[in-house]
């Protein structure tokens, strides 16, 4: 049995995956983990910072600078990024998964879900930031 | 037919070893998913375009929270985006935390930080009470 079996080598380094040459599938792919663990961990924070609501009013309002301060509003831009790319192409995947014949015009979806993506990521975005140049 | 590979799948009797727990993760993925493309999506919306995070204070929270529907709201939200993540996390580490020892003390953190933080959010959803508004008097 041992003669048979093949070793099968997961762990591999970032730029190597990077130069399989999957195209949109990949990229939405890597997209879809990487924005789901930001924002899993931004959720973590969040659940912590809303804990902190029970100490009273001063404690939280002082704290609120984690979502107002210049810098908390452009990780903000990353979260919506993070939350409408993760939300539509988790779309995409469900109806995929549904609708399996779909899996062939993979390529054509994501690029219908970039069409809405990029312009309410873009709207998004100048909303987050417009404090900043008031 | 290689023994080994075919064993991750299937058992002696046809059937996934552990039961069909990852067919039910599947499903609850997609279930959720559905309903967090709303809920997390219209939170976002509320929270920095209706409300707008500039005005986002105690009492706004306070005066959110004197409302039953939200709390519910906002309890969903916890838990479906907190169990969705942490499975999301569990799948990851399937796929790079490849020792045996290291897979399950990495499973046991996961759970540990999805039961205490489930209860940090829920606590403070339900528990919270609004203090008295303080009477200005003139």
């Amino acid at each position: 049995m041992t003669s048979s079996r093949t070793v099968y080598r997961r762990g591999r380094p970032i730029l190597e995956g990077l130069r399989y040459r999957g195209r949109e599938g990949m990229f939405a792919w890597l997209l879809h983990r990487a924005t789901g663990v930001g924002i899993v961990l931004f959720l973590l924070v969040h659940i912590f910072d809303i804990f902190l609501i029970g100490f009273g009013p001063d404690v939280f309002n002082k704290l609120l600078f984690l979502y107002k301060a210049w810098w908390a509003r452009i990780l903000e831009v990353f979260l919506l990024f993070g939350v409408l790319f993760h939300a539509l192409n988790g779309a995409r995947i469900i109806v995929q998964d549904f609708w399996p014949r779909l899996w062939r015009y993979e390529r054509q979806l994501i690029w219908a879900e970039m069409a809405i993506f990029i312009p309410i990521f873009l709207w998004g975005a100048y909303v987050f930031l417009q404090p900043l140049f008031r | 037919m290689n023994q080994t590979l075919n064993a991750a799948f299937v058992n002696r009797r046809g059937r996934p070893p552990g039961g069909n727990f990852e067919l039910y993760a599947w499903f609850f993925m997609r279930i959720s998913g559905v309903l967090l493309l709303a809920l997390a999506v219209f939170h976002l919306f509320w929270m920095h375009v209706v409300i707008g995070v500039d005005n986002i204070d105690f009492a706004v929270v306070a005066a959110r929270w004197e409302n039953p529907l939200w709390k519910l709201y906002d309890f969903f939200l916890l838990a479906f985006a907190l169990t969705h993540g942490m499975n999301g996390l569990r799948m990851i580490g399937d796929d790079y935390v490849r020792r045996p020892g290291l897979a399950v003390a990495f499973k046991a953190v996961l759970f540990v930080l999805y039961i205490a933080f489930i209860g940090m959010g829920a606590y403070i959803i339900f528990t919270f009470v609004p203090p008295e508004p303080v009477a200005v008097l003139p």
